[in-house]
C-alpha cells in the first residue's frame, strides 16, 4: 500500500558531502528512514579486465591503485596469490617488511577514519587532532617507501625496499607518540558524553545481520563477530606475532569506533614486535616472468575488512583472470540495513561519508502534513520564483542576466 | 587427519560423484568441480551441515568453450572451500544463492553485467557495476570483448 507520508530522496552520486561517488535511494517517513537501497559502480574502471592484458608485474602496480588508502592491502593480496601459484617462498625478512607496511597502513587508515567520523558528527576538533597525528605515520611511510600512499613496496618474490636503522628509530618514535595520543582518544571515547550520546544506538547492526549480509572487518567485529584473517588464516608474518582480535558487542557506530581504537593499540604493539623479531637476510627472491598454469585464492585483512583476490594463470606472463573483492563491497548491504529505522540526520555518520543535504534531491513532489494528511504541492516553478524573490529582497537581482541568457539560447 | 582431509572425506561420503575430485592445494585451500544439476544439494550441505557460513566472493570466468562460476565459501578458520560449476555459452544460466547469502546479491549482479550470465531467482534490480546506458549485449569480462571496440566507447568518442 502506498504510504501517503512517504518521501523518496536520492543522495549521490555527486553530492557535496560524498567522498566517493555512490548513490543512495532513501524512503523517508518524516525524519525516519524506512527503506534504503544503494547503487554503486560509478567508479568502475575495469581493472580486472585490464589485468588480463598486462604482465604480472604491471598488474601489481595496477591493483595497488584499486584503492588509495588500502593500496598495500590489494597489492599484497594479489602478490600472495601469484606467489602461491608460482610456488615462490619469500624470504622471512620480506614477509616481516610486508607486515610492517601493512600495520602502518592500518594505523593511518584508522586515524583517518576517526577524523572523518569526528567531522561527520560535528566534532571537528577530533578531525584536526587525529589528522595532525596521522602525519606522523604518513611521514614514516614516506620515509620508508618514498610515498604516502601507493607504496610500491611489493614485488613478486618479496619486497623492493629494506629498512635502515634510522627508519627503525623513526618508526619507534612515531609509534610512541601515536600510542600516547590514541590512549587519549580512548579516554575521550569512553568518557566524553558528546561522543557517547551521538554514536550510541546509531547505525544498529545485529550479529545475525552481520552473518546474513556477510559484513566484514571492524564493522562486523563491532557486532561481536570475531573474525580476522590475520588470526584465522595467517599470512605474511602474522603467525609469529602476538595480538588480540578486538571485538565489541555494542552493534552500533560507538562500538565500531571502540574497535578501531582498540585495533590501533594492537597495531602499535605489532609494529614493535615486527621491528624486534625481524630477521636479517635477503628481501626478495628472483621470480620467473611466466607463471605456470594454476589458480589461487588469497585473503588479507585490510583496514576495512577482508580483502579477497582470486588469480588464475595460464602459463604465460599475463593472468587469465583476476578477481578482486574489496571489503566495502561485502559491507555495502549492511550499510543499507544500518540506515533503515534510523534518522536521516544519522545517515552521515552511518555511511561516514554522507551529509543529510537535499541539494541533489531529484525533485520535490509534495509536502504532506503528517497529522492532517493534507497535501500541499510545491512545483519547481514556484520554488524558482520564491528563490528569485528571496534574492531580490537581499539586493541581488538576476533579471538582466536571465534575459541576456534567454536571448542567447 | 587434518581438517581439510576430514571435510574431503565427509563430502566424498555424502556425495559419491565427488570422489577423487576434491583437491587440497595447500592448508586451507580446497578446490573442486560440482556437476550443475547437483550444485544445489552440495551447496546447501556445505552451508547448512558443514557450517560454511560466509561467502568471500563469487568469481565468474570465461574459459574457452564455457563459463565457470566459482563460489568461495568460508567459515571460522583458514578454510576456503572453492566450488566450481560450469554453464554453456549459448544460454548461460545459474541459480541465485541469495537464499543462503542475501549479501551475495552484488556478486551475482556483477556476473550478470560483466559476463552476461543470467541468474535465476534474483529479484529485479538496478545494474552493477556498469552504467545504465551500457549496451545490453556487451559484457566486458568475456574474452571476445576488447576494450576500444565497444559501441558505447565509440559513442563517447
Amino acid at each position: 500500500m502506498h504510504d501517503p507520508g512517504e518521501v523518496k530522496i536520492t543522495i549521490g552520486p555527486q553530492h557535496p558531502a560524498l567522498k566517493e561517488p555512490e548513490s543512495f535511494l532513501l524512503s523517508l517517513h518524516g525524519e525516519k528512514i524506512t527503506a534504503s537501497s544503494v547503487r554503486l559502480g560509478y567508479n568502475h574502471r575495469g581493472i580486472e579486465k585490464a589485468c588480463e592484458d598486462r604482465t604480472y608485474v604491471q598488474d601489481l602496480y595496477l591493483v595497488e591503485r584499486v584503492c588509495g588508502i588500502c593500496s598495500h592491502s590489494h597489492s599484497t593480496c594479489f602478490v600472495q596469490a601469484v606467489e602461491e601459484i608460482a610456488g615462490i617462498e619469500i624470504p622471512a625478512r620480506a614477509s616481516y617488511l610486508r607486515t610492517l607496511i601493512s600495520e602502518l597502513e592500518r594505523i593511518h587508515s584508522h586515524l583517518l577514519w576517526l577524523g572523518v567520523a569526528g567531522h561527520e558528527i560535528g566534532f571537528d576538533t577530533l578531525l584536526m587532532y587525529t589528522w595532525r597525528d596521522r602525519e606522523a605515520v604518513m611521514d614514516v611511510l614516506a620515509a620508508i617507501t618514498g610515498n604516502r600512499v601507493n607504496y610500491g613496496m611489493n614485488t613478486i618474490g618479496g619486497v623492493r625496499r629494506d629498512i635502515t636503522p634510522q627508519h627503525k628509530e623513526m618508526v619507534l618514535k612515531a609509534i610512541d607518540i601515536l600510542e600516547e595520543r590514541t590512549k587519549y582518544y580512548i579516554e575521550l571515547g569512553l568518557g566524553e558524553s558528546t561522543l557517547l550520546k551521538r554514536l550510541s544506538g546509531v547505525g544498529k547492526l545485529t550479529n545475525e545481520d552481520v552473518v546474513r549480509l556477510g559484513a566484514v572487518g571492524p564493522t562486523a567485529r563491532a557486532s561481536g563477530w570475531g573474525r580476522d584473517v590475520r588470526k584465522d588464516d595467517p599470512y605474511a608474518a602474522y603467525a609469529h606475532l602476538d595480538f588480540k582480535v578486538i571485538t565489541n558487542d555494542q552493534c552500533d557506530v560507538y562500538g565500531r569506533t571502540l574497535v578501531r581504537l582498540g585495533e590501533l593499540m594492537e597495531a602499535y604493539s605489532m609494529v614493535r614486535q615486527i621491528l624486534q623479531k625481524m630477521p636479517d637476510g635477503p628481501i626478495a627472491v628472483k621470480a620467473p616472468r611466466k607463471i605456470p598454469a594454476g589458480e589461487a585464492v588469497s585473503r588479507y585483512e585490510a583496514p576495512r575488512g577482508e580483502d579477497f583476490h582470486y588469480v588464475r594463470s595460464n602459463g604465460t606472463d599475463k593472468p587469465d583472470r583476476v578477481k578482486v573483492r574489496a571489503p566495502t563491497l561485502a559491507n555495502v548491504q549492511a550499510v543499507s540495513k544500518m540506515l533503515e529505522g534510523g534518522y536521516l540526520a544519522d545517515m552521515s555518520i552511518v555511511v561516514a561519508a554522507i551529509d543529510p543535504c537535499f541539494s541533489c534531491t531529484d525533485r520535490l513532489i509534495s509536502v504532506c502534513d503528517e497529522d492532517t494528511q493534507k497535501k500541499n504541492t510545491v512545483s519547481w516553478e514556484s520554488i524558482r520564483l520564491k528563490g528569485i524573490d528571496w534574492y531580490k529582497n537581499q539586493g541581488i537581482d538576476f533579471t538582466y542576466l536571465n534575459k541576456k541568457l534567454a536571448r542567447k539560447f | 587427519m587434518t581438517e581439510e582431509e576430514k571435510i574431503k572425506q565427509e563430502l566424498e561420503q555424502k556425495f559419491g560423484f565427488l570422489k577423487d575430485t576434491i583437491a587440497i592445494k595447500r592448508k586451507g585451500r580446497m578446490f573442486f568441480d560440482v556437476p550443475s544439476e547437483k550444485f544445489d544439494e552440495v551447496f546447501a550441505y556445505a552451508v547448512k551441515q558443514m557450517h560454511f557460513d560466509a561467502i568471500c566472493a563469487i568469481t565468474g570466468m570465461d574459459i574457452v568453450d564455457r563459463y565457470a562460476i566459482m563460489y568461495h565459501l568460508n567459515r571460522q578458520g583458514s578454510i576456503v572451500l572453492n566450488l566450481r560449476i560450469y554453464t554453456g555459452k549459448d544460454n548461460p544460466v545459474i541459480k541465485t544463492v541469495t537464499l543462503f547469502f542475501p549479501g551475495a546479491e552484488m556478486y551475482e549482479r556483477e556476473m550478470m553485467d560483466l559476463l552476461g550470465i543470467k541468474v535465476e531467482g534474483l529479484p529485479e534490480g538496478g545494474r552493477y557495476p556498469l552504467p545504465d546506458n551500457w549496451p545490453k549485449d556487451e559484457h566486458p569480462l568475456r574474452k571476445d570483448w576488447k576494450a576500444g571496440a565497444s559501441k558505447k566507447e565509440n559513442q563517447n568518442a
